[in-house]
């Protein structure tokens, strides 16, 4: 974990109450995929957990959905603002058990983690798949980042107004992969737990205190114990997860 | 040069700042982040007979200038602690630890006490009487001065390290219940653990906490602490471990004019991890700024 003060880029929506943020600043804490920043917001007293999306030459995109009041100033941050984070948390995803084929499930809010995840394993000289779930049309982002990786991508929506109408799990009942990974809500993960047909990862979501393992704040049991989702997790083995 | 030196109960420090149970684990995430050694001291997680999971999550929410937590004293048992933790920890902590110690009755609390009382890396036992006493109703035994002084005499049987017993704000008359402990034998108080608090989510018209109610903790509890630790200060010659919302040298400056002879952090150390670094490191510019040579001199200087 490194404390780093970042110049932001860029800010702005991609989809209703998504947004993209562009920072400039130290990444090299962040080593793997499925990592977090925590990020300090004028005005609120805990910091906010936002997952990484990418991380390359010292330029960090975060993507974001507001909830509240924190995120909500984050959202109004502009070019050339600093703000203080916390890099390198969690513990990442593990993309040495991924096989040749792994698939690549997100819903949502979920889905940007996913995108370094991505072209890690291409680096790694294998052949990723990606499903992305969303609710509606006008709720799609990063669609064209995972294309332009090369990889074939599968979206879903809820309503069927774009792709295959359904969730990310029915799409992922289709699909053949020697290995999976997913982050994004929790009805989706029961679901996915019900389909998958080999091993996988899941990135949980906790509300945190302090983010890197001293307040024990996002606690949860596991079959290997107990275990905190800012440091220990926030990705989980399928096989260690309590349904 | 300005002396930052304290004594707690016989115990010199290099400064006045402990970090605070809770808050900084049993210090080894801190450790690899800073040289912890720079701390007065600090007071592990608390701990219990039996390991404890805590609550159900979520258990941290937010507030204007703090936070609620209902952990609930997950921890893995004094066993484990002595076991395990503590010679890990005397890798990266050479300086007398304080033992933070919670229980559900008289007995346990007496159980933990005499077995990290045995243990030479510990100098401090810091006892949180703000757990439910479950053999007297659920109240917590810090509510009512009888059973404070109940704890106190058990844990002061059965061992000689220095006992400092950890009140909570959530009394009627702070100055009493720290009274009782004196009289009963503790070498020490240490005020304010959390105010009990909750937040509601509108959208859904729940309790945000799972527990319902939670702890508040943060610079907005700072002005209810400081009148607490010069109340208590007011009400017994033990010396005090004043803490609450203290995220400042400043913070740790108005404590000991109110009566603390150390000085806890707590909440500061989750939103930022040198929270203690920068207080020790900013505290001799500090003390410059009002005229202080020797900080131990102020203490209980307002009172």
């Amino acid at each position: 974990m490194t404390e780093t003060i970042f110049t932001v880029i860029s800010n702005g929506t991609v989809s209703p109450g998504i947004f993209v943020m562009k920072l400039s600043g130290d990444t090299s804490d962040i080593i793997k995929p499925g990592q977090f920043v925590n990020v300090k917001v004028d005005g609120a007293f805990l910091r906010r957990p936002i997952s990484v999306c990418d991380a390359e030459e010292n330029v960090l995109t975060l993507v974001y959905r507001v909830v509240g009041d924190g995120t909500g100033r984050l959202s109004r941050t502009r070019p050339f603002d600093t703000l203080n984070l916390l890099t390198g948390l969690g513990n990442g995803y593990d993309t040495s058990v991924s096989g040749e084929r792994p698939l690549l499930v997100g819903g949502g809010v979920g889905v940007p983690p996913l995108y370094m995840l991505c072209k890690k394993l291409i680096r790694e000289g294998k052949s990723p798949s990606v499903i992305l779930g969303f609710n509606t049309e006008s709720g799609i982002f990063l669609e064209s980042e995972f294309r332009a990786l090369g990889v074939p991508v599968t979206v879903t929506t809820a309503d069927g107004s774009y792709g295959i109408k359904g969730t990310a799990a029915d799409a992922m009942a289709c699909a053949d992969y020697t290995y999976f990974y997913t982050c994004g809500p929790m009805p989706m993960f029961r679901a996915i737990e019900r389909v998958a047909v080999t091993g996988g990862q899941f990135s949980f979501e906790e509300r945190m205190g302090c983010g890197f393992g001293a307040c024990m704040g996002c606690t949860c049991k596991t079959k290997y114990g107990d275990k905190r989702i800012c440091r220990d997790g926030p990705i989980l083995m399928r096989e260690e997860i309590i349904w | 040069m300005v002396n930052t030196e304290v004594s707690l109960c016989g115990i010199k420090m290099d400064n006045p700042v402990i970090a605070a149970s809770g808050t900084f684990g049993y210090g080894k995430e801190f450790a690899e982040l800073y040289d912890i050694n720079i701390l007065g001291s600090f007071s592990f997680k608390g701990t219990t007979a039996q390991p404890r999971f805590g609550n159900p999550t979520p258990r941290i929410a937010e507030c204007a200038s703090g936070m609620l937590n209902s952990v609930g004293l997950q921890n893995p048992g004094y066993k484990t602690v002595i076991e395990k933790i503590l010679p890990e920890m005397k890798e990266y902590f050479r300086k007398p630890v304080m033992a933070n110690v919670g229980g559900f009755s008289t007995d346990e609390y007496a159980e933990v006490c005499e077995a990290f009382g045995r243990e030479p890396q510990i100098g401090w036992i810091e006892v949180n009487i703000s757990c439910p006493n479950l053999h007297g109703g659920g109240m917590s035994f810090g509510t009512d001065p009888g059973s404070a002084e109940q704890v106190t005499k058990a844990v002061r049987r059965v061992t000689d390290k220095p006992i400092i017993i950890k009140l909570t704000p959530n009394v009627t008359d702070i100055a009493s219940v720290a009274r009782a402990c004196e009289s009963a034998g503790a070498d020490g108080i240490s005020l304010i653990n959390t105010l009990l608090g909750m937040r509601i989510d509108p959208r859904t018209r729940r309790p945000v906490l799972a527990n319902i109610t939670g702890g508040v903790s943060g610079p907005c509890v700072f002005p209810v602490a400081l009148r607490a630790v010069w109340q208590a200060a007011k009400a017994v010659k033990i010396p005090i471990v004043g803490m609450g919302g203290v995220s400042s040298a400043r913070d740790v400056i108005e404590m000991m004019l109110a009566g603390a002879t150390a000085v806890g952090v707590g909440a500061a150390n989750l939103t930022d991890p040198f929270a203690c670094k920068n207080i020790v490191e900013a505290l001799p510019e500090e003390m410059k700024k009002y005229g202080i040579g020797t900080l131990s001199g102020i203490i209980g200087a307002s009172i």
